[in-house]
């Protein structure tokens, strides 16, 4: 079985006129990072990655996931994990339920809590379950997102400038935590940055898109 | 079945406009088989012709509807030009807000309890001032001109058009132009005219369109502050409608294709207005000239608008205080005593018909809100969002003059035997709460991030998961605040509770509107009074429920 995410000539097009082509395999555990100027699509290859390409677009080729030729997938099945910039946290919902929302259903529930507070815990939070997601500082917000994303058990990880409203401190060290993590779990992962020390620290192949339509 | 909702609501929404035209058609060329009458014939409108007090009626309903439309857009336009982004102008704007859900009968009955002969303002200039010590024999109230009736429709109509403006100008970004304009040496309010106004009065133009056809049209408030021999067009339409003789009928009907024509032409006359206006503006622009007369302008706009506010709030207090009022002599300020008589006497029908009010208003904003929340889902699923000539769809309903197509509606109901009552109201209703419901939601729903419905089916979650669990708890605040804005509107309805109720639905706007033609003061602050806490109390609950809710969620209050 191919692990990994493979993006076999993906084309993403508007109004009939071509706008990024992507054509490669990413492997588990590798990162590869995608870069270019902003408004340059990074973020609607990322799109057609989640299912959520908005009607203006149209996109072809084929996205396979583990061998699994997840294409025609809707959003919600195809198990890719995205970290956004910023964290989108749910406003509504306490830290802990933000994370059993994202975890796959069964078990009790006092296993599922238990496996809540092991993953807080992991990443320095225990015993913040309960908190509001509103009163965490900015890195907090980050590690939190990255949990929820991470208990949902997904076998790639997209990052659309994930860490670019971090400051810079901040930025090194859960750029540090998303990445080891990722290799830990054998993660396939696509970066989207226009950021090079996000790209250096990846370590992986960079792909610089540029505008294949002009204007 | 998402996919059918759009198509649902506009049958919901323009079905009983459409089918209410067709029944008025009919009946105003002389086919009424009801009465044993078939068409066509031109008869009816030679007796509406021949009715003497038409002349009247026609410039009555035309006056009335371009004055008060001119005069409220005037003072908002002014406001909104000298004072938007001050602390005055917020101040405004929070005293105003509320006065929008107030039902525009009771704000005309408090408007009428403070102008009339023997109302507050007569009371605290006599007889000091006036040397009056009895009420002046003078027509204040239901004047033959229609100012009464003017000032009570401007009143109501300058918090809806401000509140339309301020929403218009949160994608005009005003600051910035405003800036510029200033830095190039223009005052405040000229600079806001010839940089903003344009950009923001084809946002309002529709609403603007709304309170023209509206002020035409409407029935209550003519009742209550209006002339009555003649009265306005729409009035006697409703006199002709409800007339025991089935034949009378057809003149209604010819009357009410000529509301529609009226209120067509009004429209057209508006829409070159318009044009005029633009043209005038752009020799203005092009003149240079930086605003001399501005700060006097700007003391004068704000001065009409509170006035305006304090006209609906005095007016609201003139009803709470007749409502327990003892003997009350005139010129005393206040009445020689306050007593619960008037409560027991009116309190239970009141609170039945509370009761009946609010049954028809929550199955109605029920129904609107799933149409307009599937209609929404669905725009977000297709990614297709409403495109200018829906906004129009939306609007239709509230363009049409109700006086138009609602007595077509019911010939039609007659004509077919179906019965009036409940159902055939709610249904009626929906027609008016659906527009506002949808135009109240629509732009918070669609200004959501859908970046949370991409983090939440990354995580797994069906799109139904994502609508409730999400969505909804997230936007619960604008979910709210369009039920109560559906709630006031369907409370606040006259016509169509009467016309379809057929006399047999009786809501508290019906009951106080009964009320006018009696003058019992104190029945009709008792019903007043609750009709405005019937609209007003959703409102509070849409502030209140998801401060309580989500008081330990700080990324929802910001």
């Amino acid at each position: 079985m191919n692990k990994g995410l493979i993006l076999r000539k993906v084309c993403i097009l508007r109004a009939g006129i071509p706008l990024i082509e992507v054509d490669y395999a990413i492997a588990a555990g590798e990162i590869l990072t995608v870069m270019g100027p902003s408004g340059v699509g990074k973020s609607t290859l990322l799109a057609y990655l989640t299912g959520t390409l908005a009607t203006t677009f149209t996109g072809m080729g084929q996205v396979l996931l583990d061998g699994l030729d997840i294409t025609k997938y809707p959003p919600h099945a195809r198990r890719i994990g995205i970290l956004f910039q910023d964290d989108l946290l749910f406003p509504h919902m306490s830290v802990g339920t933000n994370l059993a929302f994202g975890m796959p259903p069964g078990g009790s529930k006092a296993s599922r809590l238990a496996q809540i507070e092991e993953a807080l815990s992991d990443v320095g939070m225990a015993g913040f379950a309960d908190r509001d997601p509103g009163t965490l500082s900015g890195g907090q917000k980050a590690r939190v997102a990255l949990v929820r994303m991470l208990l949902s058990n997904p076998r790639a990880l997209l990052l659309d400038e994930a860490f670019s409203r971090l400051d810079a401190e901040l930025r090194a060290q859960v750029r540090d935590l998303v990445f080891q993590t990722a290799k830990k779990r054998a993660l396939p992962v696509l970066m989207v940055t226009h950021d090079i020390e996000d790209a250096q620290d990846a370590g992986g192949t960079i792909i610089k898109l540029k505008s294949l339509s002009k204007g | 079945m998402l996919r059918f909702l759009p198509a649902l609501t506009l049958l919901a929404m323009l079905g009983p406009v459409v089918a209410g035209l067709w029944g008025t058609a009919l009946p105003a060329l002389g086919h009424l088989p009801a009465a044993g009458l078939t068409g066509p014939s031109l008869d009816p409108f030679w007796d509406l012709f021949n009715w003497a007090g038409l002349g009247t009626a026609v410039r009555l309903s035309v006056m009335v509807g371009l004055v008060a439309t001119s005069v409220s857009l005037t003072i908002v336009v002014f406001i909104t030009a000298g004072w938007s982004g001050t602390r005055s102008f917020h101040i405004l704007e929070r005293m105003l807000s509320p006065l929008l859900s107030v039902p525009h009968a009771a704000a005309a009955f408090g408007l009428a309890f403070l102008i009339a002969p023997s109302g507050w303002i007569s009371r605290l200039l006599s007889p000091a001032f006036t040397g009056w010590d009895r009420p002046p024999d003078l027509l204040i109230v239901q004047d033959p001109l229609g100012l009464a009736m003017i000032a009570g429709l401007v009143i109501k109509e300058v918090p809806f058009l401000l509140l339309m403006t301020i929403a218009a100008m949160g994608q005009a970004q005003p600051r910035r132009s405003l800036l510029v304009a200033q830095s190039l040496g223009y005052g405040r309010l000229t600079g806001w005219l010839k940089t903003v106004f344009p950009r923001v009065y084809t946002q309002i133009r529709l609403p603007v369109y709304v309170v023209i056809a509206y002020s035409m049209s409407i029935v209550d408030v003519a009742v209550i502050l209006g002339p009555s021999t003649p009265p306005t067009l729409s009035v006697q339409i409703v006199k002709w409608m409800s007339d025991p003789d089935l034949s009378m009928r057809l003149t209604g009907a010819a009357a009410a294709l000529l509301q529609l024509a009226l209120v067509i032409g009004a429209l057209g006359f508006w829409w070159c207005g318009e044009r005029i206006v633009a043209r005038l503006g752009h020799q203005w622009i092009i003149s240079g000239r930086r605003g001399q007369f501005d700060p006097s302008i700007r003391i004068f706009a704000l001065g009409l608008g509170s006035i305006s506010g304090a006209a609906i709030l005095f007016g609201l207090a003139g009803l709470a205080v007749w409502s327990f009022a003892a003997f009350w002599s005139f010129p005393n300020i206040l009445p020689d005593g306050f007593t619960l008589r008037t409560w027991a006497r009116h309190g239970p029908d009141a609170f039945a018909t509370l009761g009946e009010t609010f049954l028809v208003a929550g199955i109605a904003v029920l129904l609107a809100l799933a149409l307009v929340l599937g209609c929404l889902e669905a725009e977000h699923r297709s990614g297709r969002g409403l495109t200018l000539r829906g906004l129009w769809l939306l609007y239709l309903p509230l363009l049409v003059p109700q006086t138009a197509f609602l007595p077509g509606l019911q010939t039609l109901l007659l004509n077919l035997g179906a019965d009036v009552g409940r159902l055939p109201v709610i249904f009626a209703h929906l027609v008016f709460v659906l527009p506002y419901v949808f135009l109240s939601l629509g732009d918070p729903w669609r200004s959501w991030d859908s970046r949370y419905a991409t983090v939440a089916s990354a995580l797994g979650a069906r799109p139904w998961i994502v609508f409730w669990q999400v969505r909804v708890p997230m936007l619960l605040r604008p979910i709210l605040t369009a039920t109560a804005v559906g709630i006031a509107v369907s409370v606040g309805q006259y016509l169509a509770t009467l016309l379809i109720g057929g006399g047999r639905v009786s809501t508290l706007t019906t009951e106080a509107v009964a009320l006018a033609s009696g003058g019992d003061r104190r029945a009709i602050g008792v019903y007043g009074l609750m009709q405005t806490l019937a609209a007003l109390v959703p409102f509070t609950l849409a502030l209140i429920i998801p401060t309580v809710l989500w008081r330990n969620r700080r990324g929802l209050h910001e």
